[in-house]
This record gives C-alpha cells, sequence and structure tokens, in this order.
C-alpha cells in the first residue's frame, strides 16, 4: 500500500530573520530531546521537520539570537 | 580502543557503560568515573545529554528528601512501604534514604541550591501523608547544567544521538555490551563493557494521551519504553509492572499541575463543588481511585484549585510553575484564558504507563542497583525503587555508579555470539529495506489506542484477553510490514517496537496478580479487594524460552516494622464529609 502525507500544523516556529544557522549555528537542532528539528538546506534555517514535539523548550530556551517559539501542538491547545 | 567488526559495525570498549543521560545516568557515569579516573566509562544517550530526560528544563523540588532534622531513613521506609501497599523490599529504599542528604550536598556544591527558611534550615514541605519531604529548588532550571558541567570536568566519554536496541550477554550469563543504532545515519555501534547500567527512564508512550497527540505525554517523550524492553529481552526479571503510573494531571496539557508546589502554598485538589475530596495530595494508587471515583460520581471535573489564594502567593506559583520543569504550562493557560486567580484547573486521569520514580513498576533490583543478570544495573525510574523520583534517580545512579565500576574492575569483558548482532542488524533494519509498508507512527497509534481501549484500568479479565489476541496482530504487522524512510523513522520504528513489548508485559503481569492492589493502578473488577494471604509479594516478569513467565517473589523481611495500625494509612484518602 503505498504512503500519503497527511498535514499537520507544527507548533515550533523559528523566525527567519533571527535564525543564524547559516553562520554555523545548531543549537536547537543539537538540544531537542525529541530530535525534531533540522536546518533547511533550501533556506539555510532551522525549521520542525517532524511534528513530534513534547513542547518541552529547550530549542527556544538556548536558541543564541531568540529565534524559536514553542507552541502548543495544536490538538492540545 | 575503536574497531571494526565483520558487517562495518563499528565496536568501542570499557568498563562500566551507562546507558540514558537524562538523570540517574550522568550521575552513575560520574560517580564510577570519580571513583575510579583510571576507567574507561561511557554514557550512550538516544537525545543530547546536555537537554535529555524528563529533567531537560530542570525540577522545581526534591519530591522525597530525607533530611537530619525533618525526617529519618526509618520514617521514609516506613512511609514508602505503606504508600506502596507493603510490596516493598526495604533495603534499597533505606539504602537511598540514608544516602540522598549526602547527594543533596553534593548536588549544592554542583550549583543547585534548596530552599531555606530565615534561620538557614531546609524548607521542607510536608505533602505525603505522614512525613515533611518536598524540598523547592529555587534554581531549579539550573540541573541540566550543572550536571553537565561536572561530566565535562571528568571528560566524561558520551555518545549522544545513539540508540540502545538490545543487550548482549555472554554464555555464563554476564553482560557483555550492547547494540546501539545511530538515530540519524542508522549506523550500527557495539559497546562491550564489563558492567552496564540501564538509566532509560520509564516506559511514558505507553498508553495514548487523551488529545491523541503521541507525544503529548507526561513523560519525556523520547522515553518510549527501550530499557524496560532491552531488559526483558535479555531475560532480566521485571517487577510489578501491573503496578501502572496513572497521574493527575492537567487536562490535555498532561503536565503535573502541580499539586506539590501548590499545596504547601495553600491550592488543593478539588470537585465541580470547589470542595475537597481527598485528604492529601500526595500521588498514590490510592489517591487516583478516589480521584477515578469522583469523575465517575457525576460531581466532576476535577479540578486544581486556586483562586482563593492571595495576588501575590499566586504570583509566586506562577513565577514557579511557568518557568521550570514544565515551561510551557503557561503558554496553554493563556491560549485558554484560564488565571489561577479566576479559574479553577481542569484536571483529570492520565493514561497509563510503567515507571518506579512515581509507582512500582520497574526492573528487578537490589540495594545496589543489581539486577538478576550479573554485571547489569539499572537506576532511576526504569529501576523498581517505588516512589523514587528524581532524588531517586540521582542517589540510585550514584549506588549502582560506584558498585558497577568496583565489579568492573575485578572482571574481564565477556564474549558474546557474533550471531547476536547479526540477528539484531536484521531486525533493526528491516523496515529501512522495505519499500513499501506500514509507518511506525500507525503501528505505534494503534498500539497504544488498543492500550487505554482494553488496558486502562480498572482492569477487567475479558476486555485483557481481547488485547492480548489484537496485540498479537500488531505485531505480526510490526514484524512483517513495518516501514521507515529513514534514520529518524527507524528510531521511531525501533520506539514502536519497545512500546508494543511493554503492553504485552502489562497484560501478563496484570492478568497474573488475581486481587487488587495499589488503588486504581491495579483495579481488577472481578478481584476487587487485597488478598495480602496470597498476593504479598512481588510478581516477576521474565522472558523464559522466548515468552514472558510471571512468578511470586516474596518480599524481603522488612528492616523497619510496620505496625498493623499504621498500615493502612493511605487507604483512608477520601474525606469524610461532615454530617
Ligand atoms: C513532568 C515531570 C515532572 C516531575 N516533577 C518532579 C519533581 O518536581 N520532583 C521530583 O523529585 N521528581 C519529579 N519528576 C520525576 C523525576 O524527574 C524522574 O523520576 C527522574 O528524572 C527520572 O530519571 P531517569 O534518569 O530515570 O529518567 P530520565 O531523566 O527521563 O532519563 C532517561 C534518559 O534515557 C534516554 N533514553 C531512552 N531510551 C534510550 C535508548 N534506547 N538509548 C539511549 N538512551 C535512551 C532518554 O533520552 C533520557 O535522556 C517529574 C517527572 C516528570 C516527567
Ligand atoms: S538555535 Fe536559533 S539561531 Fe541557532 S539554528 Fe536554531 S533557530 Fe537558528
Ligand atoms: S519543544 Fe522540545 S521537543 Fe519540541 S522542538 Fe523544542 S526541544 Fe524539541
Amino acid at each position: 500500500m503505498p504512503i500519503a502525507n497527511t498535514p499537520t500544523t507544527v507548533p515550533v516556529v523559528i523566525d527567519a530573520d533571527k535564525c543564524i544557522a547559516d553562520k554555523g549555528c545548531t543549537v536547537c537542532v543539537d538540544v531537542c530531546p525529541l530530535d525534531v528539528l533540522r536546518i533547511s538546506e533550501l533556506t539555510g534555517k532551522a525549521y520542525m521537520k517532524y511534528d513530534e514535539c513534547w513542547y518541552c523548550m529547550p530549542c527556544e530556551a538556548d536558541c543564541p539570537t531568540g529565534a524559536v517559539k514553542v507552541n502548543i501542538p495544536y490538538l492540545l491547545r | 580502543m575503536t574497531g571494526d567488526i565483520p558487517g562495518g559495525i563499528s565496536a568501542v570498549e570499557c568498563d562500566v557503560l551507562v546507558i540514558g543521560g537524562g538523570t540517574a545516568g550522568p550521575m552513575a557515569a560520574y560517580k564510577a568515573k570519580v571513583k575510579n579516573p583510571e576507567s574507561r566509562v561511557i554514557l550512550l544517550e538516544k537525545a543530547n545529554v546536555k537537554r535529555s530526560g524528563a529533567i531537560c528544563m530542570g525540577m522545581d523540588g526534591l519530591n522525597n528528601a530525607v533530611i537530619p532534622g525533618h525526617s529519618t531513613p526509618e520514617q521514609y521506609t516506613k512511609e514508602i512501604t505503606i504508600a506502596n501497599d507493603g510490596i516493598c523490599d526495604q533495603a534499597p529504599v533505606y539504602k537511598y534514604a540514608q544516602r540522598c542528604f549526602e547527594i543533596i550536598q553534593e548536588l549544592d556544591r554542583f550549583g543547585i541550591r534548596f530552599q531555606k527558611d530565615q534561620k538557614g534550615d531546609f524548607d521542607v514541605k510536608k505533602v505525603h501523608h505522614i512525613g515533611t519531604y518536598v524540598l523547592p529548588m529555587p534554581n531549579g532550571d539550573t540541573v541540566k547544567k550543572a550536571l553537565y558541567r561536572q561530566l565535562r570536568r571528568v571528560q566524561m566519554l558520551i555518545s549522544n544521538r545513539y540508540m540502545a536496541t538490545r543487550l548482549l550477554t555472554g554464555r555464563d550469563g554476564r553482560i557483555a555490551g550492547v547494540i546501539a543504532v545511530n538515530t540519524r545515519t542508522s549506523e550500527f555501534l557495539v559497546v562491550r563493557a564489563k558492567a552496564v547500567i540501564l538509566c532509560m527512564g520509564a516506559a511514558g508512550r505507553l498508553g495514548l494521551p487523551h488529545s491523541g497527540y503521541l507525544y503529548g505525554t507526561y513523560e519525556n517523550a523520547a522515553n518510549a519504553g527501550d530499557g524496560y524492553a532491552m531488559a526483558y529481552h535479555a531475560g532480566a526479571a521485571l517487577a510489578n509492572l501491573e503496578c501502572f503510573q496513572i497521574n493527575p494531571l492537567i487536562k490535555d496539557y498532561n503536565g503535573p499541575a502541580c499539586a506539590y508546589v501548590a499545596g504547601p502554598f495553600g491550592g488543593y485538589t478539588a470537585n465541580n463543588e470547589g470542595m475537597r475530596f481527598i485528604e492529601c495530595d500526595y500521588w498514590s494508587g490510592q489517591m487516583m481511585l478516589e480521584f477515578h471515583r469522583e469523575l465517575q460520581s457525576g460531581r466532576g471535573p476535577v479540578f486544581l484549585k486556586l483562586d482563593h489564594l492571595a495576588d501575590e502567593t499566586i504570583g509566586e506559583i506562577e513565577s514557579i510553575l511557568h518557568r521550570v520543569e514544565r515551561p510551557t504550562r503557561g503558554r496553554f493557560h493563556a491560549g485558554r484564558s484560564t488565571d489561577y486567580r479566576h479559574q479553577m484547573i481542569e484536571m483529570h486521569v492520565s493514561e497509563i504507563g510503567f515507571c518506579s520514580g512515581h509507582s512500582a513498576s520497574g526492573v528487578f533490583v537490589d540495594e545496589f542497583g543489581r539486577t538478576t543478570i550479573p554485571g547489569l544495573y539499572a537506576a532511576g525510574d526504569m529501576a523498581n525503587v517505588p516512589h523514587n523520583y528524581m532524588l531517586g534517580a540521582f542517589t540510585n545512579g550514584a549506588v549502582a555508579g560506584e558498585h558497577a565500576i568496583d565489579f568492573a574492575a575485578e572482571t574481564s569483558l565477556v564474549d558474546y555470539d557474533p550471531a547476536d548482532v547479526t540477528a539484531e542488524r536484521e531486525r533493526v533494519l528491516a523496515p529501512l529495506k522495505r519499500e513499501d509498508g506500514i509507518p511506525p507512527n500507525q503501528i505505534e497509534y494503534k498500539t497504544r489506542r488498543l492500550v487505554n481501549d482494553y488496558l486502562q484500568p480498572p482492569k477487567i479479565t475479558r476486555k485483557y484477553e481481547i488485547a492480548a489476541d489484537r496485540f498479537a496482530e500488531v505485531r505480526e504487522d510490526l514484524d512483517t510490514a513495518m516501514l521507515a524512510r529513514d534514520a529518524h523513522e527507524l528510531m521511531r520504528a525501533m520506539e514502536a517496537s519497545s512500546i508494543l513489548d511493554c503492553a504485552e508485559m502489562a497484560v501478563c503481569a496484570s492478568l497474573f496478580r488475581t486481587e487488587s492492589r495499589w488503588g486504581l493502578y491495579h483495579y481488577r473488577v472481578e478481584y476487587p479487594e487485597r488478598d495480602n494471604e496470597n498476593w504479598l509479594c512481588h510478581t516477576l516478569l521474565r522472558k523464559v524460552d522466548g515468552v514472558a513467565i510471571c512468578e511470586r517473589r516474596p518480599v524481603a523481611p522488612y528492616i523497619v516494622p510496620i505496625g498493623n495500625e499504621e498500615r493502612s494509612a493511605y487507604d483512608k484518602q477520601r474525606l469524610r464529609r461532615p454530617a
């Protein structure tokens, strides 16, 4: 059976203007306990790749530029 | 010491391997290294030790501090024995109670502060039924940083983003090492070790949260029960898995509210009429049963009530609850316009899990953290020292680390059967090799939805039997059709496998114990009474010839005697209403 992609709205948002991943920062990707953040090859900025978030906040707390905002996942809100 | 073994798998060797770098793990590794600085200790972690585990954003306080002048090890041991309905080998609890103050002092030296009163004495709060053990941590948000500094200081060897999947044992039954897979590259790693300490946390993704969100759990969602599954497949005994973890949590948010913080300020659990209905907010199975009954009675929903408190008191509570531990609590409330000053906070009964940190389901260990497999240790939420919480993870992690490093000094590495590695590699990589199949999130969702439908207490025999059939069908799918498209999905696939193992263990252990005990945690409808004559014993579950077997194990004779009239302290949870 083929696989379909079901859309979800992800809870973690990154402000591309503030993100300095293009200067080599990977802090949020490194610290996330669920390993759900990545740096986009397209934009050179961090983004949430997998909707598997514990809304715990290390990504936001450790980002050096304040680019990360953790929202409550929609299903819980 | 890194070498290749046939099949492109790298292998490393060490004296002591600690798996899981959350709370117990860093302390175990640190203590082992400090005790024998010449030794080689490796700390392996699925996430990143900097921010992994239950305490990734810190903790607001110690739930079970035994501090001279406030309580004694004897008192604490007695309280936990009673809270756990008598099923308690006291030696590990007593050992914890004796050593935990020294660990508090050590944490203090690491830079973690503990609340003191004006006289400079520890400001311990009463939340339990009998004794006084809750100690706030004013800079609790810094716990992980403080631990990490110590690991760096001793130049700990840390392997992040490696997920352990199976333990290796030698022909003589001793521990030989572990197999792990990198969560970003799917690279295989074999770590050979003289001693292994399992610190992989609770089985937090067993039931499905009511929100339906797989990661909306109480526990750090990285704790999928891998440690329980690995101990099982290695042949170690697991104790009292039927004593589920069920917590009173903020509805939908699924985190603690938390009565331990709010209680000492005057907050309490109330029903829809704003009335108290339980004596004591300490989390126990008996308390959860009253909570469940209140919801059933039509007097629910149940709330945490703070709206009667002074504005500045509420401000102080907010400054704790919205800053550490689960800091998104504030955002959750803001999203629903819930203000503690004006509204009560809706609570509910969580889905089930395994955890000894909060209840008593875990890998069987003695007072040194030794499991039933020589050279294999366990500490923290996955080791069955009841109601052990964070300080238990630190203290028993320390105990296990110190014991394991001495054990390692007297032994050599054990050979394992290379065929075991080949077989495991095939098992793990199978989902990556399929071109078509069922993604792990669907396997996981289905397993956990079935857990809710059939295993959530009250426990009914027929429902458990049906669950066993359904799980067998899911297992067939998992074994033959699970599909992973990248290394990340492969990690989720391996987690789905652990979750299913835990679900099946939950069935087996629950059906074995034909009585009710631990309040809601093991409330069997057909056997509603506690049966001390036949069941004042542990349930040990282990894998024998490929299948799960349960047996009784007597509770070790008490070190601290319990008087007859004391035994029922936790049974009297329901507040008697004034006539
Ligand atoms: C929300 C919350 C609030 C709490 N509040 C309090 C409190 O106020 N006071 C208190 O005393 N206690 C509290 N506790 C309990 C306490 O935090 C835990 O008992 C304790 O932290 C458990 O430590 P641990 O080392 O067993 O697990 P964890 O700290 O969770 O660590 C387990 C580690 O194992 C890793 N791991 C899992 N699987 C694998 C694998 N296959 N391979 C490699 N690594 C793996 C995980 O990534 C994680 O880092 C709370 C717990 C939670 C979840
Ligand atoms: S931590 Fe902040 S700056 Fe660094 S990659 Fe992440 S979002 Fe960008
Ligand atoms: S909130 Fe936690 S789980 Fe979610 S992306 Fe940030 S660090 Fe990862």
